[in-house]
Order: C-alpha cells, then structure tokens, then sequence
C-alpha cells in the first residue's frame, strides 16, 4: 500500500476554510473579534498566494492588473465614515455578486453546450441569484446615499410584475437546463434577473433597509455557494454557505424586531400604507423645554436611558452626545444606551457610530435588558428615533407598527425628545408618546441641541 | 459533474451552513454591523474562481469578465478587512478586559 497522494492546493484550502470558521467564532465577542479579523485576512492571503501557483494558471498579466486595481478601489471604500458605513455594505454585495454573476455567465460560455443538468441548474441559481443580487444592491446604496429617493416607489400590480419577471428567469432557466445549447438564451436570462433585482428594490423604503441589506447579504453569499458548485471548491461552498446562513440569521432577527415577515418586508411597500393611515390625525398639545431646563432635569437625574435612532446618524450628533455622556457621567450619573435592534440603516448600526464616538460598548444595551431597567429610569432621552419608541405598537391594534417589540420609554419618570419638529416622521406614522403628561418635546436640531445641554451641564458644573 | 462529486458538494454546504448557523447565533448584537464586512469579505474568496479564470486565458471572453469579476472580489477583500478592523478597534469598554 502506498501513501495516498493529493493536490498540496487542497490542503491550503483546507487551512483556509478553518481561518474562516475560527475568524467567524471570534467575531462572537468584542474582546476576541481583532484575532478574527486577523484569521480571516491569513486565510485569504493563503487560498490566493496558493492559486497563484495553480498549474493551470498561464497568464498572470490579467490577473495582477486586476489585483492592483481592486486594492486602489477598495482602500477608499474601506477609509469612508462610520455613518456611510449601511451604503458601502450594499454597495459590497453588488460587488461580490457582480463577480458571482461575470465568472459564471463565463463558465457557461466555455462549457456550453455540453453542461451537464445538474451543472446547469446551480450555474443558473448562481446568475439569476447574483445578477438580482447586483443591481438590487446598487440600487438599495443609492437609496441610502440618497443619490435615489429614499421613499417607497409603488405603482398598480407591481408585486404582479415582479413575481412574472422571477417567473419568465425561472422558465429561461429550465429551458437552458434542457437544452444548453441555447447559448442566446442566457444573456436574456441575466438580463431578467438584472431587471428584476431594480424593480424589488424600488418599492423598499429607508426605514426596512436593516432587512434589505441583511436579505441581500445572504443572496450574495448563497450565489457565491453555488458558484462552489459550479467550480467544485469546497472552500468557497463554506465560504458561501457561512456568508449566507449569516445574512439569513440577520433578517431574520430583524424581521423579528419589525414584527413583520419576509414576504411583508419585500412586498408591502411600508411606507406608502402608513403615509395614508396618519392622514387623519387630530390636533394635540405637547410640552416643550429649552436646552436650559433639559439640561437642568439630565443633571438631577440619577439615572439616564439615551435611545439613539438614524436621526442621530443624519445630524452627525454621535460625538455631541459623547459629551453628554462625559458631562453626566462625572456628575455621577448612570448613563446607557438602549439600542434597538432596527434602529438605522443596518443591524447594529448604532453600536459603531457610538464606539466611533467613544463611548465604551458596555454602556450599549440591547433592547431587553434597557427594557427591564426603564421604569426604575428618571429619564429617557431620545434622539432621533421614533418608531422604535411608538407605545402605540403595544396598544393600539390599528397601528401599522402595532405587535413590534419597542424600547419601552414611556415608563421612565420623564421622557424627552428632541425632534425637528412635529412632523411625523419618515414612516409617517403619529408617536402617542410625545402627547404624554411626563414627554417633554425638545425641537430643535440634535446636534445643536445636544451641544446646548452639554453647554449648560459643564457651566453650571460643581453642585 | 458526477453524482459523486455533487453528493460531497452538498454534504460540505450542508455542515457548511449548520456551523454558520451556530457560530452566528452567537455573536453579539454590537458586532451586527462588522460581522456583515467581514462575511462580506470573506465570501469574496470568490476570487479564486475569477483568477483561475483569468490566469487559464481559455477565451477572450473568459479574461475580460474574469478580471472585471477579480478586481470587485479585490476591492471587496481589501475593503472588507479594512473597515471590519477599523471598526472593531473602536469598541473600547470601561471596564478593566479580561485576559
């Protein structure tokens, strides 16, 4: 019996594909999630420098251009601010798609017409997967670049158009199965899903982008899967797979924190309903406080929950609440964050653009716990959230929201808002909360609002 | 693609996707948003693919979509990395860390 022989490439992979699991196990924590950034970067250096010495491999010029090239792209992509962070996301899993999508619609073109069934099904999973993956992603980045608008664009039967379309890529597909020497086909093929992935995204508002960019997240990595497939590498399929159970297990949290389901995230155009139903709203009174007797009511106070939403994000008031935070916590104040899950424009949003302003991630409290400590709470201030705060989802049945778990401020002894103005908000829907006896409205805008508190706190310091 | 080679496929997705599903779960909710960069920069080991593609030069059609497809998975990488590392440096705690 002689020693079984192998590729040495498949032992790199190998190597590589345990990098990636342990570079996903230590991102579970803060204290260890360097170490997995670090495991990943080692394995992707390993899996290329190794193909690099593929047999196969005749030509490096091509490649080495196009290496040098994706660096000088993605170093600034990598530079952009924290609060640009949801749309260098969405415009990532464009990319990654769009190199899904290219390398299959090759791979076909070189095997075609002798693709094998099974080959031919994953290679059409792979682009129509990919190529909706593509332009939906571009399109969600623009709507939160704002280069798009960020409402809903809905017309009559668009939910009808878009399953015919998925229908039509779907037929093209089991057709090119049959019969791959159709080679006209696939570009049409490609083209559906290219069409499609714009017209599923248009009726999307900014405020459901968290399980957007999430879905789009595990598209991307289920097309890469197939592509594995495709190209039998087993390093890719885990690749593939852990990126897409990710993304799953994202929307799905953030489903659940919408209260809604996927079906009603794709295909409710939630916005546009909402914008409807707070038409009829009656006129109430509110109380409202200048930054003095804010700041007056903070400084008293022994116990402060800030909830922070994408109006903190838009006012780029993160380092001014920073100083709030510093200013209270020296009186001897306990401050936290209550953070809820789909507040912004991405899962987990708020926890960087407050660690980007130093405030140490302990103070960061997950929806929960800050739950069970707000009636014992003497203030909430909330800062450019709203939805996430409506008592209405817990009240009323007839509100759009009603059934979504919400930060439960209205219990805190006194709550405070700082707002624009009265406006309802972008989903339009009226927050009975600001209508309450202990709500003080604080109208202005948050960064300079946060700035006047902290300006009053530090000049009346010393009591 | 044989029945053999298709059956280890699906075996590796399989335990694959399990493993992601368990490891995932576990991750914080403050580490929602790098998670996201760095599975999305892992899962652009996709390059491997485009560069074989590339590197082999079979059709002319094969090279230019292959280098388009290397230099996005390459600036997905670099990227990726990048703002994960960035971002994770800014999670500081008050408390004294553990060793």
């Amino acid at each position: 019996m002689t020693l079984p022989t192998f590729n040495y490439m498949e032992v790199v992979y190998l190597i590589a594909t345990a990098l990636f699991i342990l570079s996903l196990k230590w991102m579970s924590a803060p204290t260890t999630a360097r170490r997995g950034v670090w495991a990943g970067e080692v394995g992707m250096l390993l899996a290329i420098v190794g193909t690099l010495f593929e047999k196969g491999i005749i030509d490096y010029h091509w490649i080495f251009i196009a290496l040098v090239l994706g660096t000088i792209i993605g170093v600034p992509l990598g530079r952009v601010a924290m609060t640009a962070v949801p749309q260098r996301t969405a415009l990532s899993h464009a990319f990654g798609a769009c190199c899904v999508t290219l390398v299959g619609t090759a791979e076909f073109y070189l095997r075609s017409p002798n693709v094998p069934k099974f080959m031919m099904a994953v290679l059409c999973l792979e682009v129509i997967l990919g190529g909706l993956t593509f332009t939906g992603s571009l399109m969600a980045a623009g709507k939160l670049q704002e280069v798009l608008p960020q409402r809903p664009i809905t017309y009559k039967g668009q939910n009808l158009v878009n399953l015919a379309l998925l229908a039509v890529a779907i037929v093209v597909g089991i057709v090119l199965i049959l019969h791959p020497e159709h080679k006209n086909l696939f570009p049409a093929m490609v083209g559906i899903a290219l069409v499609f992935g714009v017209l599923l995204i248009i009726p999307i508002g900014g405020a459901d982008m968290p399980t957007v960019i999430s879905l789009l997240n595990s598209y991307a990595g289920l097309s890469a899967a197939a592509m594995g497939f495709v190209l039998n590498s087993k390093l890719l399929i885990v690749a593939g797979a852990l990126d897409g159970s990710s993304g799953f297990i994202l929307s799905v949290i953030m489903c659940k924190a919408m209260n809604r389901s996927f079906a009603n995230v794709i295909f409710g155009a939630f916005g546009q309903v909402q914008a409807a139903a707070a038409a009829g709203g009656e006129a109430k009174t509110v109380r409202s406080a200048t930054a003095e007797e804010a700041a007056a009511i903070l400084g008293a106070a022994s116990s402060v929950v800030i909830v922070p939403g994408y109006g903190m994000a838009v006012a780029q008031a993160q380092h001014k609440v920073r100083e709030l935070f510093d200013v209270l916590t020296k009186k001897g104040v306990d401050v936290r964050f209550g953070i809820h899950p789909v507040a912004g424009r991405m899962p987990g949003h708020m926890n960087v653009l407050l660690a980007e302003a130093d405030i140490p991630y302990d103070r960061l409290k997950e929806m929960d716990d800050v739950n069970s400590d707000l009636p014992q709470t003497d203030v909430a201030l909330i800062i450019g959230a709203n939805d996430v705060t409506n008592p209405a989802a817990r009240t009323d049945t007839s509100s759009p929201i009603y059934g979504m778990p919400i930060i439960d401020v209205d219990k805190a002894r006194t709550v405070m808002v700082i707002k624009r103005s009265m406006n309802p908000g972008f989903a339009g829907i009226d927050n009975p909360l600001y209508y309450l006896d202990q709500t003080l409205m604080l109208f202005g805008d948050a960064k300079a609002f946060v700035g006047d508190i902290v300006r009053e706190l530090s000049g009346s310091g010393g009591h | 693609m044989s029945g053999d080679v298709l059956i280890n496929s699906l075996f590796v997705f399989m335990l694959a996707g399990f493993i992601g599903f368990e490891v995932i779960r576990r991750v914080s909710p403050l580490l929602h948003t790098p998670l996201m960069s760095l599975t999305n920069a892992l899962d652009a080991i996709a390059v491997v693919g485009a560069i074989v593609l590339v590197g082999e030069g079979k059709s002319k059609l094969a090279t230019i979509l292959g280098t388009i497809a290397v230099v996005a998975a390459t600036s997905n990488i670099v990227s990726g990395f990048y703002i994960t590392d960035r971002m994770l440096k800014m999670f500081k705690t008050t408390r004294p860390q553990k060793p």
